[in-house]
């Protein structure tokens, strides 16, 4: 367990320390994403990874994130951080009323019903004009302020906000994990009959888990509008966000800590620098090596990178004892 | 014009079911998602177009080509990606399938641009019959009638022939089906054929009506995975009255309420039936 922390302790104050070494904008620019996307799977995890409810609709948590805030402070100037926590609200309260009526259906029935509910969602987006639809909306610029969490000479604000925010969701999924709460979820994974046998109510922690996991992908949402300072409904509601943190989180290891964070570290920059590269040229050579590679991850390391670790770990362990 | 309306959704409902047909038979039988089922139909309507720009086929001449492609391209995608991911723990192998669908779609971009294209004349084009006040074109027709023969051809040999049983003893148990002696590898590369081949006619079919490019399959593969829940996993026909279910949906919807709600119908139905039935309309 000591262990354990420690290495998440090493892996924090790195990612704080290397963007202050490497004062390049591009790595920075890196930096933030991945950190956006480890806490987003971090996030996911908690629902999909410990309770085993697969949820294929993260996008819509993360689009109510991105266009509350931009809303309130597009049309009355109210700080993103005031956004940012309604945002989470209002996440959790839609997550709460979309769950319940998706909590009754199992398996990949659960799946093509959040899929639903984020195309749905993102359907609405497109077609309300009060939110400017399909053409989206440009966030106003406006002079460097951490109360407008906007600032233009340097990246490293937009960082230590992305920091804090990974801090966080890493800090809820440890303390599921080692709580009550988590062994519970698991049990829910594992079987859900043999939890509702054991006297779990499985729909009140399936959706205590899709509350916490909403709310905070919401934040990171916000936090993307701000950095991006564009958001329009395919961007944030597309199902390519909800599969980029599907993805680097099974690509990871499902259901651990560390997965997102290997994941992140490992698709981010990879899709960032084939995208830097190769992309521009409109032929989509980027996305193609980027899903050919994700493809030869997936069938030569089917246990995710984090199961490569635990394996060469079991190995060295057993080495050890042979030779002693 | 309510007639209309319905006919055209029942149509095109007709082509989704297929559509769906194929993946409902990999996700029934092997209990894995491939995502890069619509880009298999894209190949295969990038093949009429290729055919009948090149060598002026008729795209109901290239019919046999084009499912054949697809059908070719399912096994290679099976031996090469699903063999070793098929087993894996967790969403592997939806991972590997998503990066096959990305890969495809823009590799078909590389190749090809972005651009839209068409297949221009064919011998069914522009022709069109009127029944009553109804009017109908012949190329939809044509698509509508293929995909219910196409359904009706494949739940016929799942059904009756030796290899159609073993399909469906696999799907009820592999290890025991492989002590019957059935060689289940051998029967996942012809499932994964049988699903080449659904979206190859249906390709075929549709590129007389929609336009081909990159993305062109993207949305049948999206509603597909919503028609196969909704008829219940693995059930052919399940599958095929979903695709008609969300076929009329879309219609109706487009033409009532705007087209720009049409899909977030077809999605909003799939949680309003599953609410009463929670394995899809056939599913126990």
């Amino acid at each position: 367990m000591a262990m354990k922390n420690r290495l998440l302790y090493v892996i924090s104050v790195v990612a704080l320390v290397l963007p202050f070494i490497f004062r390049n904008v591009n790595f920075q620019h890196i930096m933030i994403m991945l950190l956006i996307f480890a806490g987003l799977g971090e996030s996911w995890n908690i629902i999909t990874g410990f309770a085993g409810q697969t949820s294929f609709g993260h996008a819509a948590f993360f689009g109510i994130g991105a266009y509350t805030s931009t809303i309130l402070f597009y049309k009355f100037g109210i700080s993103p951080w005031v956004g940012m926590l309604l945002g989470a609200l209002f996440a959790a309260v839609v997550s709460a009323i979309v769950s319940y009526p998706c909590f009754r259906l199992k398996g990949h029935y659960f799946a093509v019903a959040t899929l639903a509910v984020a195309e749905i969602i993102k359907q609405l987006f497109v077609s309300w004009d009060y939110v400017e639809g399909a053409t989206g909306i440009s966030i106003p610029v406006k002079p460097d302020s951490f109360w407008m969490m906007q600032f233009h000479r340097s990246k490293i604000p937009y960082f230590l906000i992305a920091y804090v925010l990974f801090i966080v969701s890493v800090v809820i999924a440890v303390l599921i994990e080692r709580n009550k709460m988590g062994y519970y979820l698991k049990a829910i994974r594992e079987s859900h009959e043999a939890a509702e046998a054991l006297g779990i109510n499985t729909t009140r922690y399936k959706l205590y888990a899709m509350i916490v996991s909403s709310a905070v992908t919401a934040m990171f949402g916000t936090l993307y509008a701000q950095y991006i300072l564009y958001i329009d409904p395919f961007m944030v509601f597309g199902l390519d966000i909800s599969m980029k943190i599907v993805l680097l989180t099974v690509l990871g290891g499902l259901g651990t800590v560390y997965g997102p964070i290997i994941g992140s570290a490992i698709l981010i920059p990879l899709s960032e620098y084939t995208r830097a590269f190769l992309g521009g040229t409109g032929k989509g050579i980027d996305l193609m090596i980027y899903g050919a590679l994700i493809v030869i991850v997936a069938c030569f390391e089917p246990r995710g990178v984090f199961g490569l670790f635990q394996r060469s770990k079991k190995r060295g362990a057993q080495y050890a004892k042979t030779t002693a | 014009m309510f007639l209309q309306v319905i006919l055209t959704g029942a149509l095109i409902g007709s082509v989704y079911s297929l559509v769906a047909v194929g993946l409902t038979l990999v996700w029934g039988l092997m209990d894995i998602i491939n995502f890069a089922h619509g880009d298999m139909m894209m190949i295969s309507m990038y093949t009429v177009f290729w055919l009948y720009t090149l060598l002026k086929f008729d795209p109901f001449v290239s019919l046999p080509i084009s499912a054949g492609i697809t059908a070719l391209l399912g096994v290679l995608i099976y031996k090469f990606v699903i063999k070793r991911v098929v087993n894996a723990p967790g969403l592997m192998a939806l991972l590997a399938t998503f990066g096959l669908s990305l890969f495809i779609r823009n590799f078909a971009q590389f190749l090809w641009s972005p651009n839209y294209r068409f297949v221009g004349e064919s011998i069914l084009s522009g022709k069109r019959i009127f029944l009553a006040d109804l009017i109908i074109g012949l190329p939809q027709l044509a698509a509508a009638l293929g995909s219910i023969v196409m359904t009706f051809l494949i739940a016929l040999f799942i059904k009756k022939t030796k290899t159609g049983k073993a399909i469906q003893a696999t799907a009820q148990g592999r290890d025991i089906a492989e002590l019957m002696g059935v060689n289940t590898e051998k029967i996942y590369a012809i499932t994964f054929a049988l699903s080449g081949i659904c979206v190859g006619v249906a390709g075929t079919l549709l590129s007389g009506i929609f336009p081909v490019y990159p993305e062109a399959g993207a949305m049948y593969g999206l509603l597909a995975f919503v028609i196969v829940a909704l008829g219940g996993f693995g059930n052919i026909w399940g599958a095929f009255y979903a695709g008609i279910l969300i076929g009329l949906t879309e219609a109706l919807g487009g033409f009532y309420l705007g087209t720009q709600f049409k899909y977030a119908l077809a999605f909003l139905i799939y949680l309003l039936v599953l609410q009463f039935r929670p394995k899809g309309l056939f599913g126990w």
